[in-house]
C-alpha cells in the first residue's frame, strides 16, 4: 500500500529538501521530520520524507542475518 | 499570422506551400530522386526481397533530452526495417502541423531529420505537409514510411525463435522512456538521463556479417523489453527466460522507476534491440556489437526454453521467478 | 550503504531460506502480509515459490485500490464530472472500476483528471488555476495521510479557497482486528506493514499478540526483509511466545514518527469507515476536523450517489478476506479479465485475481 524508497538528502531549504535517488533528483517536503541532516538517507513516500533511515540499525540487521545459522 | 509561424496557407497547396517546400525541406533533404518533385518518387529496384514499414510519431514533448520528434521519426522507421534484416534505403516523410507552430522549431526538427538520415545512410525521397486548425493536432505529427532490401539467405522473423537460442540486448534499457516521462509528466525530476534514440541499421549490418544464424531481431520500443519478448514467445510458441541480475539498467532509470512505482522492463527504448541467436554464434556477434557505438554494452540476458510455452519468465536475483506478462495499458505513477 | 541492494543479497537469502525450512512446522502455516506493497514485493522477487511447502502467504486488506468502496469511486467520478473542476489523484486509483465507469473513462470523456505524484503537486495545481476548483482524492493509510494533513495545513495557512479533499483514508490496525475477530481464516501470524509503522510505531499492534495470541512482525520491503520477517514469525510460532517484533529497525521505532502523528491529529479525527469486502469497521477511518471542514469536497459539492451494490457474482470481498480463491468466482476469466476488470482484485497487476489469471492461462506452468 505504500511505496517508500531510500533517498539521500543533498540540500535543505525551509521545510523542503532536494534528494537523490540513483542520480535522479527531486524536491521533497521534510515537514514530517523533526530534523534531518544533509547526507542522511530518508524514506520518501508521495513527495514527503516520512522517516530518517538509521544506518547503524541497517548494519545490525545485516550482521544478524550473517549470523543466523550459527545461532541455531 | 506572423511570418515566424506556420499558417494554414502553408498547407494550402499554393505559393506558400511551394515556398515552404523549396526553402525548408528541399535544401536539407536534396537528392536526385526527391528534387524531381513529381507526384511520386521513382527509382530502380534491386532484385531480391524488400522490407516495407510505416510508423507515426506523436511524441510529447516534441523536443526531449537526447533527441526530438524528427530524429525519432527517422530512427524508428529505419530500425523497424533493420529488424527484418533489411538494409534501409528510402523513406517518405509526412508532416501534420498545427497552425501556429513556430517555423524555427520546424527548421530545427528538419535539421535533426537530416542528421539522422545521414547517420543512417538513407534518403528521404517523398514527402507531404498538411497544416490543420489550431487544436486539430497537438503541434506536430510525423509519419515516415520506408523500404529496404533484404540480403540473400537472411531470414529474420519473430516466428523463428528456437529452444536453446540466447537472448542478447545491445545496452542499457529504459533510458528513452524515463527521459520522456521526466519532461512530460511535470514530476519535477532532475536527471542527466538522455534518450537512447539512434539508428541501429549499421549495427545490424555488422551483426549479420558476423553470423548467418540470427533468428530474431526486435526493437523494444513501446511496452519495453517484456512486450517484445512476449510477442516473440507467442509467435514462436516457446518460453523465454531472462535473468534479473544480467539485465543492464542504469541507476538513474532504476531510481526514477522506484520513485514512480514503474517496472523498467516495461519502459520504452528507441535505440535498443534484442537478438535471438544460436548459442554457438553468440560470442562472434557480441564481439562485433561491442565494436559499434550502439552496441558497446551488449550482453546476454536470457535464453529460449521449451516450457512454459508462450511465456516470459524472470529469474530474480534472489533465485525466485515471476511471469512477465504484457501490460494491459500504460504504466502510471503510483504510491502503492 | 544505499539500503536497497544490500537487502537483495542472494547468499543471505539462501541462508534465510534454510533457516525458514528448519523452522517450518508439520502443519500448514498461514501468514498474512497485510500491506499491498508487501504483496508487490513478494510477487516481484518471486518469494512465494522459494518458501517450503506448508508456509502460505495470504494477501491482506492493505491495498487502497481493493478496499475503497465502490460508492467512493462513484463519488470521485461524479465530482470529476462537475464543471470547472480539476480532479487530481494518485495513479493507483485511475483504473479502479466504479459501478458504471472509472476515472480513466471520465478522463477519456474530456474531464480534467490529472495524476499527481504528491498532494503538494495537487495544491500547486490549485494555486496555478485560481478560477477553477481543484479536488484531491486522498487515498492510503497512515503512511500517506500525514502528508495529506501537511498539505491541508499549508493550504489553510496560505488561505487557499479553491482546494478540496475527497478523503478515503483508512487505518490499518482496526482492519487487522476485524480480520482476527471474524475468525474466517486460520492465521498463524502477521507480516505487518513497515511503512505504516514508520508513522505509528509498533505499539498500536500490541493487542494482536496480547488479545489474540497472534505473532506479529513489522517488516521492510526488500526480499531479505520479508524473508527475515517470515523467519522471525516461525520462531515465535515454534516458541509459542507471540509478540510484536520489529524487523524493519532501520526505519521503524517503537514510538513511530511523533511529529507526523501530530500533523495528522491536527487535521483529521478518527471515524468509522466502510471497506470494500470488509464492511464498516469501527474507528478505522479518518475524517477532517471541524476547523478543516471547508476543505471537505463531500460538503462543498452536492453530488447524488446512488448506493451501488457490488457487481453481481463478484467474490472480491471474500477473496480480500482470504476466505475464497479467484477460481471459485463465476466471473473469473469469463467476464472479469485484466482488460475488463469487474472487481478491484483484477485491477492492479499484483491483485489476487490478476495474479491467478496469469497462472491460470498457463496450465503447463508448475505452480505450487
Amino acid at each position: 500500500m505504500c511505496l517508500g524508497i531510500p533517498a539521500k538528502v543533498t540540500s535543505i531549504d525551509e521545510g523542503m529538501a532536494e534528494v537523490d535517488v540513483g542520480g535522479v533528483r527531486r524536491k521533497i517536503s521534510i515537514q514530517l521530520l523533526k530534523y534531518v541532516r544533509i547526507g542522511e538517507y530518508v524514506l520518501l513516500h508521495a513527495g514527503f520524507a516520512i522517516q530518517r533511515i538509521d544506518e547503524k540499525e541497517a548494519q545490525e540487521t545485516l550482521k544478524l542475518l550473517e549470523e543466523i545459522n550459527e545461532v541455531r | 499570422m506572423k511570418k515566424d509561424r506556420i499558417s494554414l496557407a502553408h498547407g494550402g497547396g499554393g505559393s506558400l506551400t511551394k515556398r515552404l517546400i523549396k526553402e525548408a525541406f528541399l535544401p536539407p533533404f536534396r537528392n536526385p530522386i526527391l528534387e524531381v518533385l513529381d507526384d511520386s518518387a521513382v527509382f530502380k529496384i534491386e532484385k531480391g526481397r524488400m522490407a516495407f514499414s510505416t510508423d507515426s510519431y506523436v511524441v510529447n514533448p516534441i523536443f526531449f533530452p537526447g533527441g526530438d520528434i524528427g530524429r525519432l521519426a527517422i530512427c524508428g522507421t529505419v530500425n523497424d526495417l533493420a529488424m527484418s534484416g533489411a538494409r534501409p534505403l528510402y523513406l517518405s516523410a509526412s508532416l501534420i502541423i498545427e497552425e501556429g507552430f513556430l517555423l524555427k522549431d520546424l527548421k530545427r526538427i528538419i535539421a535533426s531529420m537530416k542528421e539522422a538520415s545521414k547517420e543512417a545512410g538513407i534518403e528521404i525521397v517523398a514527402g507531404d505537409t498538411k497544416v490543420v486548425n489550431k487544436g486539430g493536432a497537438d503541434r506536430l505529427f510525423i509519419t515516415t514510411t520506408g523500404i529496404g532490401i533484404i540480403g540473400e539467405g537472411i531470414d529474420i522473423s519473430g516466428v523463428n525463435a528456437r529452444v536453446g537460442d540466447v537472448v542478447i540486448v545491445n545496452g542499457y534499457l529504459g533510458d528513452h522512456g524515463v527521459a520522456i516521462i521526466s519532461e512530460r509528466e511535470r514530476l519535477d525530476f532532475r536527471t542527466k538521463l538522455i534518450s537512447d534514440c539512434a539508428p541501429l541499421n549499421h549495427l545490424v549490418a555488422d551483426m549479420l556479417k558476423a553470423s548467418g544464424k540470427i533468428h530474431v531481431l526486435r526493437d523494444p520500443t513501446r511496452g519495453g523489453l517484456v512486450t517484445v519478448l512476449n510477442e516473440v514467445a507467442q509467435s514462436s510458441g516457446v518460453g523465454i527466460e531472462i535473468f534479473e541480475d544480467k539485465i543492464p539498467i542504469r541507476e538513474e532509470v532504476k531510481g526514477a522507476c522506484e520513485m514512480l512505482g514503474y517496472d523498467p522492463l516495461y519502459v520504452a527504448n528507441e535505440g535498443k534491440l534484442i537478438v535471438l541467436i544460436v548459442p554457438q554464434d553468440a560470442d562472434k556477434v557480441l564481439k562485433v556489437m561491442h565494436k559499434n557505438k550502439y552496441g558497446r554494452n551488449a550482453k546476454i540476458i536470457g535464453r529460449v526454453v521449451k516450457k512454459p510455452e508462450e511465456t516470459v519468465l524472470l529469474r530474480t536475483q534472489i533465485g525466485g521467478s515471476r511471469i512477465l506478462d504484457m501490460l494491459v495499458g500504460e504504466q502510471l505513477p503510483r504510491i502503492c | 550503504m544505499r539500503f536497497v541492494d544490500e537487502f537483495r543479497d542472494p547468499k543471505l537469502a539462501r541462508k534465510l531460506l534454510d533457516g525458514i525450512k528448519g523452522l517450518t512446522p508439520d502443519r500448514e502455516v498461514n501468514l498474512m502480509e497485510v500491506c499491498g506493497t508487501h504483496t508487490v514485493a513478494i510477487f516481484k522477487h518471486g518469494i512465494k515459490e522459494l518458501l517450503p511447502q506448508g508456509v502460505n502467504l495470504l494477501s491482506g486488506p492493505g491495498c487502497p485500490v481493493c478496499v475503497t468502496p465502490m460508492e467512493t469511486i462513484d463519488r470521485a467520478i461524479a465530482l470529476a464530472g462537475l464543471p470547472g473542476i480539476i480532479f487530481t489523484t494518485f495513479g493507483d486509483m485511475i483504473k479502479v472500476p466504479g459501478s458504471s465507469s472509472s476515472l480513466e473513462e471520465a478522463k477519456a470523456q474530456g474531464k480534467d483528471v490529472r495524476i499527481v505524484y504528491s498532494s503538494l503537486d495537487a495544491l500547486r495545481i490549485a494555486k496555478e488555476n485560481p478560477k477553477k476548483k481543484t479536488i484531491f482524492f486522498g487515498i492510503g493509510f497512515e503512511t500517506t495521510s500525514p502528508s495529506i494533513a501537511c498539505t491541508l495545513s499549508r493550504a489553510k495557512k496560505e488561505g487557499i479557497k479553491n482546494f478540496f479533499l475527497l478523503s478515503a483514508h483508512k487505518l490499518i490496525p482496526p482492519a487487522m482486528k476485524a480480520i482476527l475477530e471474524a475468525k474466517e481464516v486460520n492465521l498463524a501470524g502477521f507480516i505487518s506493514p513497515g511503512h505504516v509503522s514508520t508513522i505509528i510505531g509498533s505499539r498500536p499492534y500490541e493487542f494482536i499478540s496480547k488479545e489474540f495470541g497472534t505473532p506479529c512482525v513489522i517488516s521492510g520491503f526488500e526480499p531479505l526483509d520479508v524473508l527475515q520477517s517470515i523467519y522471525m514469525l516461525l520462531l515465535q510460532i515454534r516458541e509459542r511466545k507471540p509478540k510484536v517484533e520489529i524487523q524493519y529497525r532501520r526505519c521503524v521505532k517503537p514510538e513511530g514518527n511523533i511529529k507526523a502523528q501530530k500533523e495528522l491529529d491536527k487535521v483529521f479525527e478518527i471515524s468509522d469507515s466502510s471497506w470494500r469486502g470488509l464492511g464498516t469497521i469501527p474507528n478505522s477511518g479518518l475524517r477532517l476536523r471541524k476547523e478543516f471542514s471547508s476543505f471537505n469536497a463531500e460538503k462543498a459539492f452536492d453530488v447524488q450517489i446512488e448506493s451501488s451494490p457490488e457487481p453481481k457474482g463478484c467474490l472480491c470481498g471474500e477473496i480480500l478476506r482470504g476466505v475464497r480463491i479467484p477460481v471459485e468466482c463465476s466471473l473469473f476469466v469469463k467476464e472479469c479479465t485484466p482488460e475488463h476488470p469487474i472487481g478491484p482484485c483484477m485491477v492492479s497487476s499484483e491483485g489476487t485475481c490478476a495474479t491467478y489469471y496469469k497462472y491460470h492461462r498457463r496450465k503447463d506452468y508448475e505452480k505450487r
